[in-house]
């Protein structure tokens, strides 16, 4: 019987992350125990609260890391978790996201007092229980506790060090947003069978990254991601083992982001999601699932680059591809942003590409980490902007997402339509803008690793994603209204400082993109 | 102990839920196949701590119960909804949402 010795906690490094689970349980408390009156601004104030408390936990932590050592990090809690510099540039992009998300999910003003959420999730759609529901005001503040469970398990997922973590935290961050789709207040169909088909979906790859989880941990003896290396790098056990369970993690982590051919649920859900809870999760699951992908790939299976990077190649043509075709046939707005979040999926997995010992590469050229980590900064803030955009123009049965209706949106409101303009300049990378920079460093990068045949097909369906966004933008400025024309919504403070705090990031990042892309870089690479 | 044969099952059983998620129409079937390759990974974990002699593997198994356990929890509240709401759980009914 081998002595038991207690578990070692680094809770110095730990702690924004405890935070966050902390502010989630205490807004369940909050939810039992509070007034209804009183609900919907405490959890507000909670919930930013906690991610402010966070963030300078991050932000301390990441100055921390660079004295000793130069930025390296370490692993913590038994090997379970890793917190190094591109753990603590995630953690920090992720709790900025979740800030604008927590003002999108409190807006109340487009709805006219009440939230973007069912009233009572539980009255069926169309019957006197729903009608009783929102004469009286009701509604689900829930969504705040959620939406915290949620960031906390991207937290982990992208500094999971060993496979079981990771999974918990993959399924940490799923559940709640499998409910957050499903409780649009307008629509409530659509957003039913949006959280139907995520869940049955996320549930199903899921079982396929666990069944690899068990693959990759009989062939390696190992959970943990250093053992997993160590094994492959001694070549023991049966390698078919290791190949199927490789595939069957790709599976599940490709379905996370959304990648083709795994790229089906992305379209339905991010239609039928109220747009709030779309604009949070096409930011923040993107980040928190490439962070992990990374990880996991560089750090357990860096050693076999040989038979994931041509996976990846094939995986990355086809979703880019997929994306910026399919967009063209959209002739929904967010369908078709959702379309194009596939084909950033494709950019961000060119950049993923780009893996190669630190060794071999040149005195001040991007590591693909490096573009990556800016890549996901430049899309989280554009695409966030985007659907809070998408929130704001509305005509008398909710939000108005056809295109049709946004047909000569440019004179109706100069300054909607302009901002939108830019967010989808950006997003089709047009010089000086954050997209156009965030595409040339994963283009370095996969470049410098000789995939030029994904760059060539990058380049090529950028060129054809630009028709789509640009075809918008003639519609909202050169295009006459039809019928009584779009209308515009004025926000509260909250979805206009969420709006500025996206046009801020790609204005600056476009412009003068140096110091993140120097910050994401000075993170190094993944501890191991 | 030879650990192949409980390999194979686990590979049969985890065949077995994906062919079911993929060819039947009843969410509720859909979501029980779900959970059998839950179960077949939790076997296939089991096995491999046997063969490999650690432990990791059993705790695992135990996570991804629990973790199953609060999928089930999520998972028939957002059927149950689509339930009332439709009065049908087959998964082809619900197809607002397409192309």
């Amino acid at each position: 019987m081998s002595e038991f010795s207690k578990p070692v906690i680094e809770y110095g490094q730990l702690w924004p992350l405890l935070v966050i689970f902390g502010v989630a349980c205490a807004g369940v408390l909050v939810e039992a125990f509070a007034p209804r009156a009183l609900r919907a601004r405490t959890q507000t104030w909670l919930s930013l609260a906690g991610l402010t408390a966070a963030f300078v936990g991050v932000v301390v932590i990441g100055t921390g890391l660079s004295d000793n050592d130069g930025w390296r990090g370490g692993i913590v809690m038994e090997g379970a978790l890793a917190v190094d510099g591109p753990t603590v540039f995630l953690w920090g992009l992720l709790l900025l996201i979740s800030a604008a998300g927590v003002l999108l999910f409190a807006e109340r003003k487009l709805e006219a007092g009440v939230s973007a959420f069912a009233g009572q999730a539980a009255a069926l759609p169309g019957t006197e229980a729903e009608r009783e529901a929102s004469t009286q005001g009701l509604d689900h503040t829930e969504v705040f506790p959620l939406m915290m469970f949620a960031v906390a398990g991207m937290m982990m997922f992208t500094s999971a060090n060993d496979l079981l973590t990771m999974f918990v935290g993959l399924e940490v961050l799923s559940l709640p947003l499998y409910l957050l789709s499903g409780l649009a207040r307008r629509r409530r169909l659509l957003s039913q069978e949006a959280a139907l088909k995520y869940f049955l979906l996320g549930a199903f790859s899921s079982g396929f990254f666990i069944y690899g989880i068990a693959l990759v941990y009989g062939y390696s003896g190992s959970m943990n991601f250093a053992g997993i290396n160590e094994a492959i790098a001694n070549s023991t056990g049966n390698r078919g083992l290791l190949l199927a369970g490789m595939g069957l993690l790709a599976v599940g982590m490709l379905f996370k982001v959304g990648a083709a051919p795994f790229q089906a649920w992305t379209p339905d859900v991010y239609q039928g999601a109220p747009t709030a809870v779309t604009a949070f999760m096409s930011a923040a699951t993107k980040v928190a699932a490439f962070g992990a992908l990374m990880r996991l790939f560089y750090v357990a299976f860096g050693s076999e680059r040989w038979s994931w990077v041509p996976l990846l190649w094939v995986v990355a043509i086809l979703t880019m591809l997929v994306g910026s075709v399919l967009a063209i046939a959209q002739s929904d707005v967010k369908r078709m942003l959702a379309y194009s979040a596939i084909a950033h999926t494709g950019f961000l997995l060119t950049g993923v590409l780009g893996a190669r010992s630190s060794g071999v590469l040149g005195e001040g050229a991007i590591t693909s980490t490096q573009a990556v980590l800016f890549y996901l900064v430049t899309y989280a803030f554009t695409t966030l902007g985007a659907f809070a955009v998408v929130s704001l123009v509305r005509d008398g049965s909710g939000e108005s997402t056809h295109l049709s209706r946004w047909a000569g949106l440019g004179k109706v409101s100069p300054v909607v339509a302009g901002v939108f303009a830019l967010f989808l300049l950006s997003m089709a990378g047009i010089p000086l803008t954050a997209g156009f920079t965030g595409k040339w460093a994963v283009f370095a990068s996969a470049m410098s690793a000789g995939a030029w045949p994904v760059v060539l097909v990058a380049v090529l369906s950028s060129a054809i994603a630009a028709f789509f966004y640009l075809r918008v933008i003639v519609l909202m400025y050169f295009s006459d209204p039809v019928g009584p024309g779009p209308s515009v919504t004025l926000p509260s403070a909250l979805t206009t400082s969420a709006i500025a705090l996206g046009v801020a990031a790609t204005v600056v990042l476009g412009i003068v993109p140096g110091p993140v892309l120097d910050l994401a870089g000075a993170m190094g690479a993944f501890v191991r | 102990m030879n650990t192949e044969p409980y390999i194979v099952l686990s590979a049969i059983l985890f065949t077995i839920g994906c062919i079911g998620v993929l060819v039947r129409r009843n969410a509720i079937v859909v979501f029980m196949c779900v959970e059998l390759m839950l179960n077949a990974s939790n076997l296939a974990l089991v096995t491999f701590a046997k063969a490999n002699g650690n432990l990791e593997g059993q705790v695992a198994a135990f996570f991804v119960m629990v973790v199953a356990a609060a999928e089930v929890v999520v998972g028939l509240a957002i059927i149950m909804t689509i339930f009332r709401t439709r009065r049908s759980a087959s998964v082809d009914d619900a197809s607002l949402l397409k192309y």
